[in-house]
């Protein structure tokens, strides 16, 4: 199949942006959507054209590194998908694609589809652990947790910090991210000495780093690779006020 | 050169205490005065930082990735071995040693072994500790499942994903050093020189992979844990930045490379889909529990619907050759039938280069519901890859690059040949010997990295003075400089075909001919032609954009030059090593029923590889491998 794609040019954190017209002449329904712009790079390339820079590379839905909003849509849409695991048959022939970066006053533009997610790291090591240092801790098994605490905290591990919620936030709001970590460690007994610390260091950061505040449209949860859910927030705001007092 | 291990002598079960007595310690107050530089922040570079900054030293950490937590050890689905046992199944610290000497086809050391099935038990309890959600029973307590190669249930898990949950505990432990200043954070960076002073590792050049600035980095000691090299096959399930780049470049300033033919290639990976692929993905092996490998019989039916060819058709090669073990035969033997069925015209799907695995008559057996709640995302994953419907129809699977044994030679601390330079995890060479063990990567990472380093570096550290060597020392503005006149060739060169283009060349010649099977004539042939690609390379790439900037390309194509100087050592190994062990088969040596024949008598050996300069045959040290515990046998399948 044959696509038209616009996509977002900007060659460094300082220059203007623009959307720019490309053709994909010859899309195979197999091929992943990076692998459509690694077609479309080796075209530009051999034109002695500077090719998009984009973000990507276990390819296989884990890493977290892949960053783009296809047609509006962090990752493109599709239920529980990154980018890299988005495949080209749910397009039609003759589609034109709209490619842009992670929107976001936290994450400023690299190159093109590239910005810099600096700030999730600095939310995670405003307190996003539990502190305790290697060697000198008790056997495994010492303290049973029960199943449904440990599927829970699973639930909410499972994030892999791509940013894709702050990108479809309206107001830009790491709060799912935040509160995926903050609920994982709570609901753990090795966690929750440090809860009120955690939630508190975490959220203040998260303010200075100008991320915005969630005011519940949920878009974060619909477009989570992951599917991690919006009751992470409740749980947040749950530690939040529990730090309180 | 006869090279040392330096492994303690005496009982091996207290072989480790006793060489962290004898080992000499660093006081804690000067530790902070120490500089140590770690390449890479996977599990073992990410549990190396986190533990050597926890102790006081001064570390600077470097990922090529955007964060600390990417790193391709997030990948690995399956789980992490260790010898708690509490399933009360009779495993312990001996048998889990015993296993991987034996899984590794006795091609590993045994002191390393078995200190790492020693610290096993530890890091379940470190990551219990960090608040990993290991899967737990009603009662609380920690689940265990099987894996291969082992006849206990001793594989520690978190769903699918138990290389992320680990990798984020790594991360999470680090990112608290980070706030505690020990530890400094230096991403998008590439490590492409070893900085050398007087015979010792002193630091590293790097290129800022977004402004393109060539920076000098000074420490006093460098930890290279940069992962393995399979992408030389260009398509593998490593990630498409994973590169024997920063493990070349060491090799390239001394460093020995040690049993670069020891690669693994995984049974079970989703099949190619046209020629334009840029990676394959892996699925559980524990898939072929349930699930019956075949082909058609005759070439002509392969183009069929598989449902619609009857059942005596059909060839269970895996049934017919391996009657005992059956579709549950081991990696190397299950990858490479699956090859030679496809090789004699009878593979399926896009190029012929795929076999069913079907599930038919599991579900016929047990219900489709009790196949779905044990395999269930796998069959998701595998219908948003392939579109199509695993329970109606049977899978397409084919071998695939997985995962390399070999790796810089380490003695016993871990520490290269070239003093200062440390090397832990996928990048070493030490304990998997020929083949690895499933759920045995993320241990070896992380027992590297938060057990085994923090100790043994001190050993090093202790007699030498800090900040002896900066960046001031003119070897580093020559290895800066050295950089630079590369990057200034890459760029010039400005021809007709593009890294991608180059790396698919490499990487079918070397899947042809390096890959499942090995012959001598396809070694040689191998050996004639990646210096032509070598050439067509350095005379024919065209390298966009400039060096000044983020440039994907100019990453592409400068980690595709290494592989190309890399390949021909992997191959110069595959063709010394008369015999056929693990991952390396070659096909002179196997019994008449295709099992593979080591050679104890004259290969019992850690080939480790001196660099001579490109293109020139590297020059080959051995060092012998003594089995004191484990009686050398034949490893059997029928």
């Amino acid at each position: 199949m044959k696509l038209t794609l616009h996509v977002w040019r900007q060659n460094g954190p300082d220059a203007e942006g623009r959307l720019e017209t490309y053709d994909a002449p010859d899309v195979s329904p197999d091929q992943s959507f990076l692998e459509m712009l690694d077609d479309v790079n080796e075209e530009l390339v051999k034109e002695g054209k500077d090719p998009i820079a984009f973000d990507h590379d276990c390819r296989e839905g884990i890493c977290g590194m892949c960053s783009q909003v296809i047609d509006g849509v962090p990752h493109g849409g599709m239920e529980r998908t990154t980018v890299c695991q988005l495949h080209m048959r749910v397009f039609n022939d003759g589609d034109e694609v709209f490619i842009e970066p992670w929107k976001s006053r936290a994450f400023p533009v690299i190159k093109d589809l590239v910005v810099d997610r600096g700030a999730l790291d600095k939310i995670i090591q405003a307190g996003g652990y539990v502190s305790c240092h290697t060697g000198g801790v008790p056997d495994g098994n010492a303290h049973p947790i029960a199943k449904p605490s440990a599927d829970y905290a699973m639930d909410a591990a499972e994030c892999i910090g791509c940013g894709a919620c702050v990108a479809a936030c309206p107001n830009g709001s790491a709060v799912l991210f935040t509160g995926a970590k903050v609920s994982q460690l709570a609901v753990l007994p090795q966690g929750k000495i440090e809860a009120k610390r955690r939630v508190n260091l975490m959220t203040e950061t998260s303010k200075e780093l100008g991320f915005g505040n969630c005011t519940n449209h949920y878009e974060c949860q619909a477009s989570c690779p992951k599917g991690i859910d919006v009751k992470f927030i409740a749980k947040l705001n749950r530690e939040y006020i529990k730090a309180l007092f | 050169m006869i090279l040392d291990g330096k492994c303690p002598s005496g009982p091996i079960e207290t072989s480790w205490d006793r060489h962290r007595f004898d080992t000499k310690l660093v006081n804690p107050a000067n530790k902070r005065k120490f500089k140590i530089l770690c390449v890479g922040t996977g599990l073992a570079g990410g549990a190396a930082a986190a533990s050597l900054g926890e102790l006081g030293y001064n570390v600077h950490a470097f990922c090529y990735q955007d964060s600390a937590r990417r790193a391709h050890s997030i990948a690995a689905q399956g789980g992490i071995n260790a010898a708690k046992n509490y399933p009360n199944d009779g495993d312990s610290i001996y048998r889990l040693f015993y296993d991987t000497v034996k899984g590794g086809d006795f091609r590993a050391r045994e002191a390393d072994v078995w200190r790492l099935a020693q610290v096993s038990n530890n890091i379940i309890d470190q990551c219990v500790a960090q608040g990993i959600p290991f899967a737990r029973d009603y009662a609380g307590y920690l689940d265990n499942r099987s894996f291969g190669g082992a006849q206990v249930s001793r594989t520690f898990y978190a769903r699918g994903q138990t290389g992320q949950q680990l990798l984020l505990g790594a991360y999470s432990a680090l990112s608290r050093q980070v706030k505690a200043g020990s530890v400094k954070l230096f991403p998008r960076r590439e490590m492409l020189d070893l900085v050398v002073v007087d015979g010792e590792a002193k630091g590293i050049t790097v290129r800022n992979l977004c402004t393109g600035e060539i920076e000098s980095h000074w420490g006093d000691a460098v930890i290279v844990a940069s992962g393995g090299y399979v992408n030389v096959f260009y398509l593998s399930t490593n990630a498409m930045g994973c590169s024997v780049t920063a493990q070349w470049r060491a090799a390239k300033k001394g460093a020995y490379f040690a049993n670069p033919c020891y690669t693994q290639i995984h049974p079970t990976c989703i099949p190619q889909h046209g020629d334009r692929q840029s990676k394959l993905t892996l699925m559980s092996e524990s898939l072929r529990n349930d699930g019956r490998c075949w082909v058609p019989k005759s070439k002509e039916d392969t183009g069929k619907n598989p449902n619609d060819i009857p059942e005596d058709d059909r060839d269970y090669y895996l049934e017919r050759k391996y009657p005992s073990f059956g579709n549950l035969a081991p990696r190397d033997i299950a990858s490479r039938a699956a090859k030679e069925q496809c090789d004699e015209g009878r593979g399926v799907g896009p190029g012929g280069r795929g076999v069913y695995l079907d599930f038919a008559s599991s579900i016929e057996r047990v219900g489709q519901s009790t196949i779905q709640e044990k395999y269930g995302n796998l069959f998701e994953m595998y219908e948003k890859i392939t579109d199509e419907d695993g329970y109606e129809r049977p899978m397409r699977i084919y071998p695939a690059p997985h995962y390399a044994m070999g790796g810089l030679w380490v003695d016993y601390n871990c520490m290269s040949n070239i003093p200062g330079l440390f090397v832990l995890g996928e990048a070493n060479f030490s304990v998997h010997g020929a083949n690895r063990l499933g759920a045995s990567a993320l241990m070896q990472g992380l027992a590297d990295g938060y057990f085994v380093i923090p100790y043994t570096i001190g050993g090093y550290l202790a007699q030498t003075k800090p900040g002896a060597v900066t960046d001031e020392n003119p070897e580093f503005k020559k290895s800066a400089d050295e950089v630079r006149g590369e990057l200034d060739k890459l760029l010039s060169i400005n021809g007709s075909k593009t890294p991608s283009q180059l790396h698919r060349k490499l990487g079918s010649l070397m899947w042809d001919n390096v890959g499942m099977a090995r012959s001598k004539e396809s070694l040689k042939e191998t050996l004639q032609k990646i210096p032509e690609i070598r050439e067509e390379f350095w005379s024919d790439v065209k390298v966009a954009g400039s060096g000044e900037d983020f440039n994907q390309q100019l990453e592409m194509a400068w980690r595709l030059a290494d592989f190309l100087e890399f390949g021909e050592v992997l191959v110069h190994d595959a063709l010394d090593r008369e015999e056929s062990c693990g991952g390396h088969f070659r096909v002179e040596h196997q019994t008449e029923d295709g099992e593979a024949t080591r050679d104890d008598e004259n290969y019992a050996y850690v080939a480790a590889w001196e660099f001579k300069g490109t293109g020139e045959k590297p020059e080959l040290h051995k060092e012998p491998l003594k089995f004191e515990n484990v009686e050398l046998a034949v490893r059997s399948y029928k």
